[in-house]
């Protein structure tokens, strides 16, 4: 590893969490259960059990359970109603998969000698392209060929709608890459930052100051761990908007 | 899956910008680029970064989309309709309590509205029955202090009479007195006693005593 | 390519990526600052941008994730 540093005992491994293990035996085929398989399920089991198990009591009066699920139900609800409209709200059961399996990802990357799904690019990069493929399928199913004004934007002058015709085209196939990328990088450097910091706990002159900055950085990784979820579900909601209203 | 497997090779592909290709038992058109096979292991040996280690995408793209179509089916079938039925059910609860309420409220301002009639009523009733009252009252004062004051005249009318009388009957017998007195002292002087003299004379005298 | 200058140069080009990340850094605040005195001027409506903030806010800090991502490569890729 290139960031290696030998020195007083002081290694920094701050790559080696990502890294995809099979659970069984060595060889990684497309079928081994892996240390991402147990992840992607324990997360899917997570959502599972917050939103089933969660408002299995139907009570009117909600346990605190009950209430976490159906705020999470509302929040997501109301994004797409806010963002996309009342159309958007078929694709609900869809976006809210999309919120749980990412926020739930993101924080059980946290525990402890967890492994983090949504650090890979491959496991970022299928979500946002399925994503951007939905969208864009939507976008010519509802709308035909006036999905593409979109692209021409009419408030503008005439001279310039071709320039920002290329510019819109390329922005928009920008989007998957930059939905993956978003999400991958900032778990990335958010892990990488509190291993480096758990490397410096290694000289014990600076370890309070590294447990400290562990502590600190790990409170702050919670809070991206959310807003993460957040900012892919939102942005889904304003691609699902443009697929379902493209002209500005 | 293998449309998916294919899609995600070339993402990856675009998104590292790196010159590997899969390497992966399910998709033999990453043949075509069999020479960059060599740089491939090399990346997966070596220490690169674990994210751009293409041979193990396959695995990850497999699983990540089981999980998700498990996940999507579980919400979209258990969850989303458990939990909308739940909130609307809420919803029905909640309007109908709030309508209940409106009625009740409705019913409690009926009734403080009759009862407020009543009242007003108990006391214009109350108000008549003191003014009534109070009407007899005055007249009965008034009949017998009337007929107390006519008494009372009578009586100083009958007062006045007999005063009158015994001071008339008190003049009378003055008159004879003094007539008897005077006949008396004129004859035992040596006179004739004069009857219409003497009448004269106690006249003049006894004007100013007798009215 | 090989050797120790090659890998003077990649360590250097991966150290001035890190300005990419601190003007990342400047966007996001911007974006933030904006949205803060805005809402202080007009708090009833600044419940309804929150959405508009946190997506201001993703896209300013992409970028800055775009050169790490750059920097990665440099580091381990090339």
């Amino acid at each position: 590893m290139a960031t290696e540093a030998t020195g007083g005992g002081l290694e920094f491994k701050p790559m080696e969490q990502f890294e995809v293990k099979a659970l069984f035996g060595e060889t990684v085929a497309w079928y081994t259960p892996t240390n991402v398989t147990l992840w992607l399920f324990l997360t899917a089991l997570a959502a599972i059990s917050l939103l089933v198990l969660g408002s299995r009591g139907r009570a009117i009066v909600p346990s605190r359970a009950q209430s976490v699920a159906e705020l999470t139900y509302g929040l997501v609800h109301k994004m797409i109603e806010d963002i996309a409209g009342k159309e958007g709200l078929r694709y609900f059961p869809y976006i809210l998969t999309l919120f749980l399996f990412v926020a739930f990802a993101n924080l059980l990357g946290l525990v402890p000698m967890a492994f983090t799904v949504t650090s890979h690019i491959a496991v970022t990069g299928i979500l946002a392209m399925a994503v951007f493929v939905g969208v864009t399928a939507i976008g010519f199913i509802k709308n035909g060929a006036h999905f593409l004004d979109l692209f021409w934007v009419r408030s503008a002058p005439l001279a310039v709608r071709p320039i920002l015709a290329v510019i819109e085209v390329i922005s928009y196939f920008v989007r998957p890459l930059s939905l993956s990328i978003r999400l991958a990088g900032n778990m990335i450097a958010g892990h990488a930052v509190i291993k480096v910091f758990a490397g410096f706990a290694a000289i014990a002159a600076v370890a309070p100051v590294a447990v400290v900055a562990v502590v600190g950085m790990y409170a702050f990784e919670v809070l991206v761990a959310l807003v993460q979820a957040y900012v892919f579900t939102i942005l889904t909601c304003v691609y699902l908007k443009d697929a379902l209203h493209p002209s500005h | 899956m293998f449309s998916l497997l294919q899609e995600a090779a070339t993402t990856a592909v675009e998104i590292t910008g790196e010159e590997a290709v899969v390497i992966d038992e399910t998709a033999p058109h990453a043949a075509d680029a069999h020479t960059y096979g060599d740089a491939a292991h090399y990346a997966a040996e070596s220490a690169g970064l674990p994210q751009l280690d293409v041979t193990t995408f396959g695995n990850q793209i497999f699983w990540l989309v089981v999980t998700l179509v498990v996940l999507y089916l579980v919400l979209s079938r258990v969850a989303v309709p458990r939990i909308a039925a739940v909130l609307s059910d809420r919803q029905g609860a909640l309007t109908g309590d709030l309508m209940a309420a409106e009625e009740f409220k409705q019913k409690a301002r009926e009734a403080e509205a009759a009862y407020d009639k009543a009242l007003a009523e108990a006391r214009s009733e109350a108000q008549r029955i003191v003014a009534q009252n109070r009407a007899e009252i005055q007249a009965e004062l008034e009949r017998a202090i009337a007929k107390a004051d006519a008494e009372i005249a009578a009586r100083t009318a009958e007062s006045e009479a007999r005063i009158r009388e015994i001071r008339a009957s008190a003049d009378q017998s003055a008159r004879e007195v003094a007539r008897d007195v005077t006949a008396a002292l004129v004859e035992s002087l040596g006179g004739t006693a004069d009857a219409a003299a003497i009448d004269a004379a106690l006249d003049s005298r006894m004007k100013g005593f007798v009215q | 390519m090989e050797g120790e200058l090659a890998n003077l140069g990649k360590y250097i080009g991966v150290g001035l990526t890190a300005f990419g990340m601190g003007f990342a850094a400047l966007g996001v605040g911007n974006v933030a600052g904006n949205f803060l005195a805005g809402a202080l001027r007009n708090p009833s409506a600044a419940a309804g941008q929150t959405a508009t903030l946190f997506i201001g806010m993703a896209f300013a800090e992409a970028l800055g994730i775009f050169s790490f991502l750059v920097a990665l490569l440099l580091m381990f890729a090339v």
